[in-house]
């Protein structure tokens, strides 16, 4: 039982691959790449999940592959154009075949409603075409020797092995013979490349072309598993035999391959075949293996500045070997935790495929035109990211379409293309990830975002606010534009819950947008969870970390440069412009200290609220990497704290939250417009 | 056989008695992870007063309670002579700070008495049961009730 629902677990996770491969290739035979290679892909894709689903008797699954993989087959052996309505069922076809795999997985219950027309619109491609036995290589077996006749199941088989295919170690001979297994066979071979002169004869070379008819397969399914290990090296087509026009080359008949010796190499292993076939091969981990390394990890690096300290206290004679090993030290567990960390980095594309779907979803209920344009699908984030990140874009992208793209009409009313633009990118930018959803629609109405936050007791009517201000009240808990409550979005928890669930990754939501031109939304996330780049400062005598992503410069600042605003506002002179000075002993709930800045360290920081703001600390240690520690599951939150991270010494020190810092500064422009209620919104 | 020795012997708890605000306590020794000497902390900001602040245990960040705060009496100001004993509570890790521990006790299940139930107060809340020692008694603290309100909010 055990080994059984191992067997299944691997199996699903090969089906993430399949299905991964599938809108691949789905994908880019939407963008007009129709070529045989990309319909092939797809094809065993489907293919292969049919066949494992099989071996555990998914009846549902098995069924819906095998009418999915019969349309395939067709458009394959160009029996079927391949227009936009089939491409469309085909996108189709592929979600719901994910869906049944997930259904699969989870043994709930399909929801039959989707599956069926999907199925009734695959059906209706077919026509009257016979369905494809299931057991056709058995059949194959029962022919009789003067198959070739029977025109309709002969193949033409001429294969072309490469350079690299003998350097590999494969064998012709090994792959004829595997076709000899599926049906009776005539080999010829052109040998017209093979060089006269001796001395120019190299054996790695691919000089001859063999050409084999084999009666027997209904298709050409088998026979393309023969070659499945080999098919990119080596040049292959396959086709049916026309009986009619046909008019063979010479051919040496023979029904037993003779294959000179010449080639023949060290038995060809099955291994460096796959090896060769996969040049992405991947292990799979158990994902608690790798969080048990990166902590273990964590600790090295913290006992490495541990041990450095503590030597560098120690004033030993002749230091300078010892320190140069320190530094090799250093170095190498720098590394290990590099390596441990991009096991856990995903690229983004899975993510971003599944986004794929769900704006065709969200397009076809809306009746809108989306098209969605992914970019930088190929940058990593931690595999926790990539997780928790689907559904606040799902929302995300679901709220674009609904409310951010306009109807055609509309848009062709504005002289805009009918069609909409989505762009969902990602990309790296100094230690953060940045993912960017664009639409090019009608942009934010923040007349009526005003008024419905007034409606809903969200600010006070009076309330002077600025665009910004606007904008970001769209993630106020309750707060929804959306005149009906519509399917897809609009039940008012969205982009609360949005911000939420981005904040818990230690990142950070913002808007900008053009009236009329269209609304952007920007994510940014830290690369990884676990490690931080800091800046070790004192506060009040407590060391504590800012993340270096926020802090822009610092400042020594001098008397002239400090203004005073009324009682408790403190004003920085920077550049000509005036920023307002935090002072983070105070924030912190430590006694509150003189106004006089002149013998303090501002840090110029940036959030996504606030512009621009000074933090006032007592003074700045060092700037390092930091192995972040969770308070949440032992503690709780603490507001202006994101975590806390253990120093050289062994002692904790928090992580200064400086987006909680900042809003939570009561002397902040934010009530100073508008009132207590805005800045609880603004915290939120 | 072994039905029999289920029958003969009654269910065996352990205890570790301490104490906190002067009043004698005990926790199920199956809770407890270890004990050690107080360490200086690192203070938390805009924490009540019953947390103390967090300590670094091979790794981990550990919040530690005064058992005493939290439960009501005065705090307890930390030496070298007091003593944190490291919980483990449904997934969450505490230190406990209390004054000191006195020994482990074994006794048979009948042997605990229900909490006598007068008016309610931060304490008495908290008790799932005393156990009378001759003369003396002590209270059994039920961690799980102990911990229910989030740390971080002020009693």
């Amino acid at each position: 039982m055990a080994a059984d629902s191992t067997m299944r677990d691997v199996f699903f996770e090969e089906c993430e691959d399949l299905i991964a491969a599938l809108s691949d290739g789905l994908g880019a035979m939407r963008d007009g790449q129709t070529d045989d290679e990309t319909v092939n892909a797809v094809f065993r894709a489907v293919h292969s999940v049919k066949g494992a689903a099989g071996a555990f008797a998914l009846d549902d699954l098995v069924g819906f592959a095998h009418a999915f993989e019969t349309v395939l087959d067709a458009v394959r052996s160009h029996r079927l154009p391949l227009e936009d309505r089939i491409l469309h069922v085909l996108q189709r076809a592929g979600d719901v075949l994910a869906d049944l795999i997930d259904a699969a997985r989870d043994g709930s219950a399909v929801n039959q409603a989707q599956v069926d027309p999907v199925v009734d619109d695959l059906r209706s491609f077919l026509g009257d075409e016979p369905q494809p036995d299931e057991n056709f290589i058995f059949d194959a077996l029962t022919l009789s020797f003067d198959g070739p006749t029977d025109a309709a199941l002969t193949h033409v088989i001429t294969f072309r092995p490469s350079d690299a295919f003998y350097i590999s170690g494969n064998d012709p001979f090994l792959v004829v013979q595997a076709l000899q297994s599926l049906g009776q066979t005539r080999v010829s071979v052109d040998t017209s490349h093979a060089p006269t002169d001796i001395t120019a004869l190299d054996w790695r070379s691919g000089y001859f072309t063999w050409q084999i008819e084999l009666d027997g397969p209904d298709n050409d399914i088998s026979i393309r598993e023969v070659f499945q290990f080999v098919d990119d090296l080596c040049d292959l087509t396959i086709r049916l035999k026309d009986a009619v026009s046909e008019q063979e080359p010479a051919v040496v008949e023979n029904d037993d391959v003779q294959i000179s010796d010449t080639f023949e190499q060290p038995s060809a292993t099955a291994l460096p075949d796959r090896n060769i076939k996969r040049p992405t091969s991947s292990l799979r981990v158990d994902p608690e293996r790798v969080d048990r390394l990166i902590n273990a990890v964590g600790e090295l690096i913290i006992n490495q500045s541990v041990i450095s300290q503590r030597l560098m206290q120690a004033n030993l004679p002749n230091n300078a070997e010892l320190f140069a090993d320190l530094d090799d030290y250093k170095l190498l567990a720098r590394e290990i935790q590099e390596g441990v960390m991009a096991i856990r980095a995903q690229p983004v594309k899975p993510l971003f495929q599944r986004m794929l779907r769900i704006a065709r979803e969200a397009a076809d209920a809306t009746g809108k035109l989306v098209d969605l344009i992914t970019d930088g699908e190929a940058t990593e984030v931690d595999k926790t990211v990539v997780e928790r990140l689907a559904d606040p874009l799902t929302h995300m992208i679901r709220n674009a379409i609904d409310h951010g793209i306009e109807q055609p009409e509309r848009r062709a009313e504005v002289g805009k293309d009918p069609q909409g633009k989505l762009r969902l990118s990602a990309r790296q930018r100094s230690g953060s990830i940045v993912i960017e959803i664009a639409d090019d629609g009608a942009g934010l109405d923040r007349q009526r975002i005003k008024e419905i936050a007034i409606a809903k007791n969200l600010i006070p009517e009076d309330a002077q606010l600025t665009e910004a201000e606007i904008d970001h009240l769209l993630f106020a808990p309750g707060f929804s534009t959306a005149k009906a409550v519509t399917n897809l979005s609009g039940r008012g928890v969205g982009m609360d819950v949005v911000k939420t669930a981005i904040a818990a990754l230690g990142g950070r939501v913002a808007i900008s947008s053009v009236t009329g031109h269209g609304t952007t939304f920007s994510i940014t996330l830290p690369l990884t969870l676990a490690v931080m780049d800091g800046m070790i400062i004192n506060v009040g005598g407590q060391t504590m970390v800012v993340p270096i992503s926020n802090i822009i410069e610092t400042v020594r600042p001098k008397a002239v440069d400090i203004s005073y605003m009324g009682l408790t506002s403190t004003l920085l002179r920077i550049r000509g412009d005036y920023v307002p000075i935090i002072d983070l002993s105070e924030r912190m709930g430590q006694a509150t200290t003189t106004r006089n800045m002149t013998d303090r360290v501002l840090l110029l920081i940036q959030t996504d609220t606030v512009a621009q703001c000074a933090l006032a600390v007592d003074d700045i240690y060092d700037q390092r990497q930091v192995v972040v520690k969770s308070m949440q599951a032992n503690y709780g939150d603490i507001a202006g704290i994101s975590g806390a991270t253990i120093l050289g010494d062994g002692k904790i020190a928090l992580i200064i939250d400086p987006d909680a810092v900042v809003q939570s500064n009561s002397n902040y422009p934010v009530t100073i417009s508008t009132g207590k209620e805005l800045a609880h919104v603004a915290a939120r | 056989m072994s039905l029999r020795a289920d029958v003969q012997k009654p269910k065996r708890l352990e205890f570790v008695t301490l104490v906190a605000g002067e009043q004698n306590f005990c926790i199920e020794i199956t809770q407890i992870r270890e004990i050690r000497r107080w360490t200086p902390v690192t203070m938390l900001p805009h924490s009540p007063d019953h947390v103390l602040g967090v300590i670094n245990l091979r790794g981990a960040v550990i919040p530690i309670i005064d058992l005493a705060a939290k439960l009501g009496f005065a705090q307890i100001a930390p030496t070298e002579r007091h003593v944190i004993i490291i919980i483990a509570v449904e997934d969450r890790i505490i230190g406990l700070l209390v004054e000191s521990v006195s020994e482990i006790l074994g006794v048979d299940a009948e042997n605990v008495r229900e909490t006598p139930r007068g008016p309610e107060d931060v304490t008495t809340r908290v008790i799932t049961g005393i156990i009378p020692l001759g003369d003396d008694m002590t209270k059994i603290i039920s961690l799980p009730t102990l911990l229910t309100q989030p740390l971080q909010v002020a009693a």
